[in-house]
């Protein structure tokens, strides 16, 4: 118990705290190995005073608040449609597993001036023989990352609320709301919603933390000049004189703080929206018994986007020239896929994923088992959540660092480790829950009848908590594919896995190139679920209890 | 390591004729090389270049027994800052970085900070072909003095590329520049100038404009700089609004800029190499019809290099790489338009009959322009000019 306790806090606390405490330290001025130790505010006042910075702070705000605000509300009327649609949500998870990256890539080869969703109505409907000069990609007001960030966290957020909904009685809460003449949208949002919104609140704050800090989508679809903070930070941290790394972590603290600030404003808000929510149940009013179709639009407009992204990776990749305002390649040819160099970086994905996933499993049960023996929980919340409520801008580079500094160099062991920080976190929430629920009788006869724990776990727990922890591990295979800072800083170039390569490419003149990468950056995810289907599914092919896999 | 002090002994020795102690160390440094991997830190945005370096790479493990390693940057300031990190956690040997794909400010930075391995230059062999006199232009990186610090591989220029399709008047100079883009609004751009090419353009501009483009080789004074840019900024001023997005956007490299051009968004495209449009079209990237262009009085150059860090694991093997890149038979196998179209930093009245010969049998495309077409090659202005001139267009330009 204790051991198991010190080891996970050594594994994942330990390097998010060093990280952090380098940053700030940096921040303030101390680099020892430059002989600087005097502690000050110039970081600071360097950072802010550079040219166009509270734009970049504008940005940051709008795109992170926004898009977190935005996804939660297009959640709603999301969640209520698909709360009776068992079928159709299970097509939030392929949408999930989606890398942001990729889904970042195609999303800018769709709607660029010149993308492809300009292509299709080019020039019949528009007249456009040239692209048009409009501004899409890229945008001044962030929209366009907005809307990437959208298309993450729309579903992420919906399936949990999917989660919060199945452990209550929804369906007899809606029909007593109706039986009472109450609009179904208006139960949902005004008497259900609000029930499950506890489950929901850090998976609501981790999207605004992720928002607020994310790195690869802002690089690919957000403004450039200036661009937002975490990107700016980003920048900083690569430029050539080793100095500017005390405003790029002075930046990387202000971050920490708008975050923190954002977060705050967050909960005043929650109270605000709850107060006004309890006046409006109190008033009475009905609503109008209008059918609901804005969760059906959504999904539309939703899929529609990451059909299109995902089309317009496909025929890129496969293109040989395509010429605006062609609706399609001149000719589709395999060339491009047998000479590009896409094999290199998906084996290191792949191994950089299997190594990561096959340790935070480990990790969780070990957390999870030491529990079960001793009978206590162990009070370690905060590990789970730390590293997902940090800007990683904000702490990797300052782990970097300190990995140097401990004598590990930047090299495939210091990436795995900064990955498993984020894929732990997920394997052991996906985990948790079924482990837990597992039903005591079949282990209580085990017991009777003579089998120890480690018998009980190795006969009992895991073979029928296959299903679950295939599901883990495909989580924590998606999660790790999708790193793109965890790969970029601790592997300082030498790592190249699909995200980096992925990322540097959408900035490159071969966009058939940057297609495949993301494709591929795409498919080892969904290579990942299937398997987590079809594993359990044949492991228990005679075992018709068990059978199931992903939830 | 070599001991950094006796860099400019060494530097003086540059011009001397090569000793055989020189020789004998040679051996002993391919010896050495045998079963390392290099990390060769270049900028990855070009898949030729990238393709280049796996050639290199096979080429080394056959002959050598070394092997490349590309680290693919999108920057070459992170490689510079990743050694520099490393001089900060006192890691002194066996560094990440072996190679480095170097020029301009980022050499003189690490040159400064003392962070570079040599002088070597005078080490390699191949080093006899090419023109090592003082003030020549395989020893001057941005008008500083390379003294052996870093080792020449491939010709830099600067040169325009246009669709000749939707372009037939292009302008004859940056002055025409602005008149093509009143006729034409919305279709021209630049790279972020906080990107080497971006940068590039504006010191292009820069030596056209300037009242004494001499003033530009010597470091920039805020009296100079004021004086020698006063005409640039009246230029760009009125050019900015007639750009692409009315100049509040760029795109961020000089081959997102070439993705544009592909796509039909702008008009013109840019690089520092003035094959590269003639590649591109050969890989499917631009369409046939693009077309090279330079303005008429000429266009800046330099020489790309490649540089060791101080505290390279792999000392020995990228000193071998560096000398490799400077074989006859390298540089002509770059100069083909089906591999780099590179032009070679080899100075032709030292190569023997079979060398030259190599050269002539090169291949030619209808983008890809002769010597002659490229007109003569500008002297980069000071580095110092590049920092402060990108520093004021944010303060001027990113709000």
């Amino acid at each position: 118990m204790r051991l198991a306790g010190a080891i996970l806090t050594l594994v994942i606390g330990a390097p998010v705290l060093l990280g952090a405490a380098l940053t700030l330290a940096t921040g303030f001025g101390w680099q020892p190995g430059l002989g600087r130790v005097a502690l000050g505010w110039e970081g600071f006042a360097e950072a802010l005073a550079a040219p166009g910075i509270f734009t970049s702070l504008r940005l940051t705000l709008v795109t992170g608040l926004g898009a977190a605000l935005l996804s939660l509300a297009a959640s709603i009327p999301l969640a209520r449609w698909l709360v009776t649609r068992q079928s159709a949500s299970r097509w939030l998870t392929p949408l999930l597993a989606v890398p942001h990256a990729a889904l970042a890539i195609g999303l800018a080869f769709l709607i660029a001036p010149s993308g492809w969703a300009a292509r299709l109505i080019s020039p019949w409907a528009t007249g456009w023989d040239l692209p048009p000069q409009i501004v899409t990609l890229g945008d001044p007001w962030g929209l366009s990352l907005i809307l990437g960030l959208m298309l993450k966290e729309v579903p992420f957020l919906t399936l949990m609320t999917l989660v919060a909904a199945a452990q209550r009685p929804v369906a007899e809460q809606m029909a007593a709301g109706r039986a009472l003449g109450y609009a179904p949208g208006r139960v949902w949002a005004r008497i259900v919603w609000p029930q499950l919104y506890p489950a929901l609140r850090l998976p609501v704050l981790i999207v605004l933390a992720f928002s607020l800090s994310v790195v690869d989508m802002a690089l690919i679809l957000g403004p450039s000049n200036p661009p937002t903070l975490a990107v700016r930070i980003l920048r900083l941290y690569g430029a050539p004189d080793p100095a500017q790394a005390v405003p790029a972590s002075a930046l990387a603290v202000i971050l920490l703080a708008v975050m923190g600030a954002s977060a705050a404003l967050w909960m005043v808000g929650e109270r605000a929206v709850a107060r006004l929510g309890k006046a409006l149940i109190r008033n009475g009013h009905r609503g109008a018994s209008r059918r609901n179709w804005s969760g059906a639009g959504l999904i539309g407009a939703g899929g529609l986007l990451a059909i299109g992204s995902l089309g317009a990776l496909i025929l890129w990749s496969l293109a040989s020239f395509w010429r605006f305002p062609d609706s399609m390649p001149a000719d589709l040819t395999l060339k491009r896929w047998a000479s590009a160099d896409w094999t290199g970086p998906a084996l290191t994905s792949l191994t950089l994923a299997l190594i990561s996933t096959a340790l935070a499993l480990i990790l969780a049960m070990l957390w999870l088992e030491s529990e079960d023996r001793s009978g206590k929980r162990l009070p370690l919340g905060a590990l789970i959540v730390l590293p997902l409520l940090l800007p990683q801008i904000g702490f990797l580079q300052g782990l970097t660092t300190g990995f140097l500094w401990l004598g590990l160099p930047p090299g495939p062991v210091a990436v795995t480790w900064a990955e498993l920080l984020f894929v732990f976190p997920y394997v052991m929430i996906a985990l948790a829950g079924p482990w837990r629920a597992l039903d005591p009788v079949h282990l209580a006869s085990a017991a009777s009848l003579g089998a120890g724990p480690t018998r009980r776990l190795l006969r009992i727990k895991l073979p029928m908590l296959l299903g679950p922890i295939c599901a883990a591990a495909a989580i924590g295979v998606a999660v790790s594919v999708a790193q793109y800072l965890a790969v970029l800083l601790p592997g300082a170039g030498r790592v190249q896995a699909l995200a980096t390569e992925a990322v540097a490419l959408a900035s490159g003149a071969d966009r058939r190139l940057a297609a495949i990468l993301a494709l591929m950056q795409a498919a080892l995810p969904w290579v990942g679920f299937a398997l987590a289907l079809a594993v359990p599914a044949w492991w228990h092919r005679n075992r018709r209890g068990l059978r199931g896999g992903v939830a | 390591m070599r001991n950094l002090l006796a860099a400019p002994v060494l530097a003086a020795s540059l011009a001397l004729p090569l000793a055989s102690p020189a020789f004998a160390d040679w051996a002993q440094t391919k010896a050495e090389a045998k079963g390392q991997t290099v990390y060769f830190n270049a900028w990855g945005g070009d898949p030729r270049t990238n393709a280049f370096i796996d050639w290199v790479s096979d080429q080394m493990q056959e002959k050598y027994g070394v092997t490349v390693e590309q680290v693919k940057l999108s920057d070459t300031a992170e490689a510079v800052s990743r050694v520099q990190a490393e001089k900060a956690a006192g890691k002194n040997d066996g560094g990440a970085v072996d190679l480095i794909w170097i020029n301009g400010p980022n050499f003189l930075a690490m040159k400064e900070a003392g962070l570079l391995h040599g002088p070597f230059v005078s080490d390699l062999p191949n080093a006899k072909y090419l023109d090592l006199s003082e003030g020549s232009a395989a020893t001057t990186d941005f008008t500083v003095p390379t003294e052996g610090y870093e080792s020449p591989w491939r010709l830099a220029k600067f040169a325009f590329a246009y669709d000749a399709e939707r372009v037939s008047d292009p302008p004859k100079d940056m002055a025409g520049l602005l008149d093509w883009a009143k006729a034409h609004p919305g279709r021209f751009t630049h790279p972020n100038p906080s990107n080497f090419m971006g940068a590039s353009f504006l010191k292009q501009a820069l030596v056209e404009l300037a009242p004494d483009p001499a003033a530009l080789s010597q470091p920039v004074t805020d009296e100079a700089y004021a004086k020698e840019t006063a005409p640039l900024w009246a230029w760009y001023d009125a050019l900015r609004p007639l750009m692409w997005r009315e100049g509040k956007a760029f795109p961020e490299n000089e081959s997102a800029q070439a993705q544009l051009l592909a796509d039909g968004e702008v008009d013109f495209a840019m690089f520092f190499d003035p094959a590269a449009p003639a590649a591109m079209i050969e890989q499917g990237v631009l369409p046939p019809s693009v077309r090279v262009w330079v303005p008429e009085g000429g266009t800046i150059g330099n020489i790309s290099y490649v540089a060791i860090p101080y505290n390279a694991a792999h000392q020995a093997g990228a000193e071998l790489v560096a000398n490799f890149l400077l074989d006859p038979a390298t540089q002509a196998h770059m100069q083909d338009i089906r591999v780099l179209g590179s032009f070679s930093v080899l100075d032709p009245g030292k190569l023997d009959a079979d060398a030259k010969q190599a050269f002539a049998d090169l291949p030619t495309a209808p983008a890809l322009p002769t010597l002659d077409d490229l007109g003569p090659t500008l002297p980069e202005p000071h580095p110092s000019w590049m920092t402060k001139l990108t520093e004021d267009w944010a303060q001027r330009y990113t709000k």
